[in-house]
């Protein structure tokens, strides 16, 4: 969104300076018009068409710092934590940003339950960026960290992105590739974490991605996105099984350990439209298609309109619905031990359908006597989140004896609250 | 006939073109609405790059979203 943002910063003020003044045109007529309006009217254009003409179309973001409390709360699982983001351009042509995220994870999930004990986690992800604007191509460079005791993720993204055809297209091309550690914890005697030291894996992946925006009138962006990742090495979780029918067995089965393919490569390609409406709010449509290896195919779609109100609010309302199909290798519950040569039993491999929505509201103000400051604002945003399992069953319930038996358990739904609460300051 | 007709002036129009610059159909003086932060794809980064991580670790699906990296504090 280069050229997005070139606009917003280039040619902002000054092209509703003009807009105006030909509205009014439009509206009163030539000959109404008095001759320095006119006049100064053509002085905006013409310097505006000698501005597309000098000046590089890309422009880095504009400096920021976010300071962000999320909390995820639902099937038993609890995840709160910061976020802060800063944002700082060095000379006109380098942005550098850092990023450090927490969540600290309290987990008593329906597969916990089945096969471990609630634990409490801790996941420390840093990150650093920088962009580099020639003319009208940004380079970027960007290392993320991602710790946990029995996770370390390392990624690197490289990307290009380029304006062109009067700064009406933006293309943009990345490419991703991580480094994974994987471990498993095990419980001592006296309550505390180790690592296994009979178990340790790894995972690489690489994603390619093209994207490209485009302005398709003065009042609708479109953007386009496809995306390829492939991954290789341990994939699955160290911790999690799957049920087989077991009639020895009290509850009728018994649980091994899943086994993952040790490659997976996905494809995803996304549409997005962004239209203004002629009272100015915005209305956000995007569509996704999705498919891999594994024989997992899905789509979604995600809604946004943007209404500001009261002169510093914007208030957001969003609405999006998620569709999968299962895993070639997942079963709620396979027949008999070992049945194949892949096992998951994954709820996020399962086929299940879910429904977000939620609203986000946005209050800008000027902090008094701190110049360095340009403009702030406090944001809150809610969402509910309902999934509803086609053949995830909650395994947790069976009870042959009253007559619940494995495989005839209700399925699974889950509901959770995604809260975020974040303040901006600009610079 | 026809079709090599039609197809040879279809051609020689696509060459025409291809010999002028493409003209910005929307110019930078009609950008006003464009310009509103509220039409920014992503208005809010810090939040929005939560929110694709939430969905990244709820949903099967991934990618074309514009997120990137780490792990999932999910298990």
């Amino acid at each position: 969104m280069g050229a997005m943002r070139a606009l917003r910063q280039a040619y902002g003020p000054a092209t509703a300076r003009l807009a105006r003044a030909l509205r009014r045109a439009g509206t009163a007529g030539p000959a109404a018009l008095p001759f320095r309006t006119v006049a100064r009217t053509a002085i905006v254009a013409l310097v505006l068409v000698a501005l597309n003409s000098t000046v590089p179309a890309g422009v880095l973001p504009e400096d920021r710092a976010d300071i962000l409390y999320h909390r995820y709360q639902g099937g038993g699982i609890t995840i709160d934590g910061p976020s802060v983001l800063i944002r700082k351009k060095i000379g006109e042509s380098f942005s550098v940003s850092a990023n450090y995220y927490v969540d600290m994870v309290s987990s008593a999930s329906i597969d916990v339950k089945l096969s471990a004990s609630k634990y409490k986690e801790e996941r420390k992800q840093k990150s650093v960026s920088v962009d580099y604007l020639h003319n009208k191509s940004t380079y970027s460079v960007a290392v993320i960290d991602s710790k946990e005791s029995d996770y370390v993720a390392d990624t690197a993204v490289f990307s290009l992105s380029q304006d062109m055809f009067g700064d009406l297209t933006t293309v943009s091309l990345s490419y991703k590739r991580g480094w994974n550690d994987v471990f498993r914890n095990v419980k001592l005697a006296d309550g505390s974490k180790v690592r296994d030291p009979t178990f340790a894996d790894n995972a690489d992946s690489r994603g390619y991605s093209v994207g490209l925006s485009q302005i398709l009138t003065r009042n609708l962006i479109l953007g386009l996105n496809y995306e390829v990742i492939t991954d290789e090495g341990f994939l699955n979780s160290p911790y999690r099984s799957v049920r087989y029918v077991d009639p020895g067995s009290p509850k009728g089965f018994s649980l091994e350990k899943e086994i993952y393919p040790r490659t997976h490569t996905s494809n995803a390609a996304s549409v997005r439209l962004k239209y203004y409406l002629p009272y100015r709010a915005a209305l956000d449509g995007q569509g996704r298609i999705y498919t891999d290896t594994w024989g997992v195919d899905a789509w979604n779609v995600d809604f946004t309109y943007t209404q500001p109100v009261w002169k510093r609010w914007i208030l957001d309302g969003h609405l999006r619905y998620y569709k999968q199909t299962a895993a070639d290798f997942y079963s709620d519950l396979f027949p008999r031990a070992q049945s194949q040569n892949f096992l998951a039993r994954d709820k996020e491999l399962a086929t299940y359908d879910a429904i977000t929505f939620g609203a986000q509201a946005t209050y800008d103000f000027q902090i008094p006597r701190v110049r360095w400051i340009q403009k702030s604002s406090v944001s809150a945003r809610l969402e509910h989140m309902i999934i509803r399992y086609d053949d995830f069953r909650d395994a947790t319930v069976t009870d042959p004896a009253n007559g619940i038996l494995a495989g005839a358990e209700p399925l699974y739904k889950l509901n959770a609250n995604i809260f975020q609460l974040f303040l901006s300051i600009y610079f | 006939m026809r079709v090599i007709r039609i197809l040879l002036a279809l051609t020689t129009l696509v060459g025409a073109t291809a010999c002028s610059p493409i003209q910005p159909w929307v110019k930078p003086f009609e950008r006003e609405h464009l310009a509103d932060p509220i039409m920014a794809f992503d208005r809010n980064p810090v939040s929005s790059a939560y929110l694709d991580h939430v969905f990244e670790a709820r949903e099967g699906a991934r990618g074309a979203s514009g997120s990137a990296g780490g792990g999932c504090g999910c298990n």
